[in-house]
């Protein structure tokens, strides 16, 4: 498959996470939608990764070209569980303050 | 640190080891300045101490270490982790030495990772407090929301190169592809949210509103200049294949920027909210330095780096202990507290930027790197225009200060509070008149 097909996927994950995130009121929506950005930038940097190994791959059969983006994924995945394990207790611990996950509580807050 | 609050029952003791640690990474790092160096890691291609970035650190560590012994007693007032809350301002100083050496965008993203994850924490860490609730989730989503963005900027800029270094991109396509543009413009955003330039500053306000006092201090001064030392590093090599275009992208986001920042700030009642705007307004002038991107530039954002946050966490240190953060809190502090009211007004007027205190050189420096530039004199006009008009409410703290009578509640401080903020006072005036001192750690 070429590569294009990846990119455009990817780039209309991307796009329903971003639209997701500026819509939806509720916190754990919110969050999933950015879930779906990380991941969609996942899938667009293994599939650059195996795009330039290939072209590497024909001049250069032991090259390592492309192996740096599938590290990256690593660390992107590692990073989200992390930022996950903040974000739920935040919500957790305003879900106990207001009993409501709804954003729209935030707006308290500007006056 | 993390593990000092099982071993160590008294609180009091978890500041002075704060204390303790920072002085000892504040002296290492002085050496490693120096050229000498405890141990030696081996960080080819993934990050690249040279003098900005040691600097740098040395100016954040240094601040740090202010803030810790101006406000550690508050940050214990705040809730019963004493111990984590030091604990994660140390993460984010390891973040901040990451994101000032990067020279791999994978570096980049870890530290400005390291750097937001604690601070969302730090911003929620009053948790009976709706207030904070509320601005450490909104902080939340937006920094998620960023590093999404950060890290699609990044993919893309890897699919046209094929590596992730900064420097060795740029030079393998001379002329930029749509991709790259719509990467670097992607990574531009992010950065912007993360340093609250204008028309992603929204969150800044109430975040900073919201936060602990002590805490915000630290959050819009040492991590937003932070910010600063990642945007420089990562247009610094690219900057030669981008031209007029992004030129005019900057300013304009300096201009909307300034802008909103100064004209909110003047229309606010509570004095941290002032600051909060205000803090957004320094920011406009702080990516001067991106604008204009020479040797002045960066002896700019150093000055500028070290003025801002002496004195912000100078007035912060005031604030969190007066009970009223109006602007009628500060009625009669003049009479009542001599000192230190004459103390804060050093602050202040540094940062309006009035001769004689180092945010006069500051913003000093990062008009002249413009001017260097050239023909761009009508940025310079505006940004003087809006640093006239920052100083009205500056002014209007130091009116309500001397001229204004009333009762303040102030708390009884001990008289180690105020040398040390005489101190800080007396540094930046010593910069203001010789900014030397601090720039010639630049080159030797």
């Amino acid at each position: 498959m070429p590569i294009e097909y990846y990119i455009m996927l990817s780039v209309v994950l991307f796009c329903i996470g971003v639209v997701g995130v500026l819509t939806r009121r509720n916190a754990i929506i919110i969050f999933m939608c950015i879930e779906l950005m990380l991941n969609a930038v996942n899938l667009m940097l293994v599939a650059f990764s195996k795009m330039h190994h290939g072209a590497e791959y024909l001049t250069n059969p032991t090259s390592t070209a492309g192996t740096d983006a599938q590290l990256f994924v690593f660390f992107i995945m590692v990073v989200a569980a992390a930022e996950v394990s903040v974000g739920l207790a935040i919500i957790v611990m305003l879900y106990r303050n207001t009993h409501s996950v709804d954003v729209n509580f935030l707006n308290r807050l500007k006056n | 640190m993390m593990f000092s609050g099982i071993l160590v029952k008294h609180h009091a003791a978890l500041k002075n080891i704060a204390i303790a640690g920072l002085l000892v990474l504040l002296g290492l790092n002085v050496g490693e300045n120096y050229g000498f160096a405890l141990f030696d890691i081996n960080t080819t291609n993934m990050l690249h101490f040279e003098r900005f970035g040691l600097l740098f650190n040395s100016i954040c560590i240094f601040s740090t270490l202010l803030f810790v012994m101006l406000s550690g007693k508050d940050v214990e007032k705040v809730g019963n982790y004493t111990a984590e809350y030091f604990a994660l301002i140390f993460f984010i100083l390891c973040g901040i030495g990451i994101v000032t050496s990067y020279v791999n965008l994978m570096m980049l993203f870890i530290g400005i990772e390291i750097i937001s994850i604690p601070s969302y924490i730090l911003t929620g860490s009053d948790k009976k407090n709706l207030k904070s609730n509320e601005a450490s989730l909104k902080y939340f989503l937006m920094g998620a929301f960023s590093t999404g963005i950060m890290l699609m900027g990044i993919a893309l800029l890897y699919g046209t190169s094929g590596t992730f270094l900064v420097e060795r991109a740029a030079a393998q396509t001379p002329s930029i592809s749509y991709l790259e543009a719509m990467g670097l413009l992607l990574l531009f955003i992010s950065l912007s949210f993360k340093v609250s330039l204008a028309p992603f500053h929204f969150w800044t306000p109430d975040v900073y509103d919201g936060a602990p006092t002590v805490f915000t201090s630290f959050m819009a001064t040492i991590v937003k200049v932070a910010g600063f030392a990642a945007f420089i590093r990562l247009f610094e090599s690219r900057y030669g294949s981008m031209g007029s275009q992004t030129e005019r992208l900057i300013a304009i986001v300096i201009v909307l920027t300034l802008a909103f920042g100064n004209l909110t700030a003047v229309f606010q009642q509570s004095v941290k909210r002032m600051l909060a705007y205000s803090s957004i307004a320094q920011a406009g002038f702080m990516l001067f330095a991106l604008f204009s991107l020479n040797d002045a530039a960066k002896e700019g954002l150093i000055l500028y780096a070290a003025a801002y946050c002496l004195a912000t966490i100078g007035i912060f240190a005031v604030l969190v202990k007066m009970e009223d953060g109006t602007f009628e809190g500060f009625n009669g502090f003049g009479k009542s507290q001599p000192l230190l009211a004459g103390v804060l007004t050093i602050f202040l007027l540094s940062l309006a930027g009035i001769p004689l205190t180092a945010g006069f050189f500051a913003k000093y420096y990062m008009l002249a790197s413009v001017v260097k530039t050239g023909n761009n004199l009508g940025l310079v006009i505006i940004a003087v225009l809006f640093a006239a008009v920052s100083a009205y409410y500056y002014f209007k703290v130091i009116q309500a200060m001397f001229f204004k009578d009333g009762d303040v509640s102030f708390p009884a401080v001990t008289s180690r509070f105020k040398y040390l903020m005489v101190a800080v006072a007396a540094v930046i005036v010593i910069l203001g008149i010789f900014p030397n001192l601090l720039l010639q750690f630049m080159y030797f």
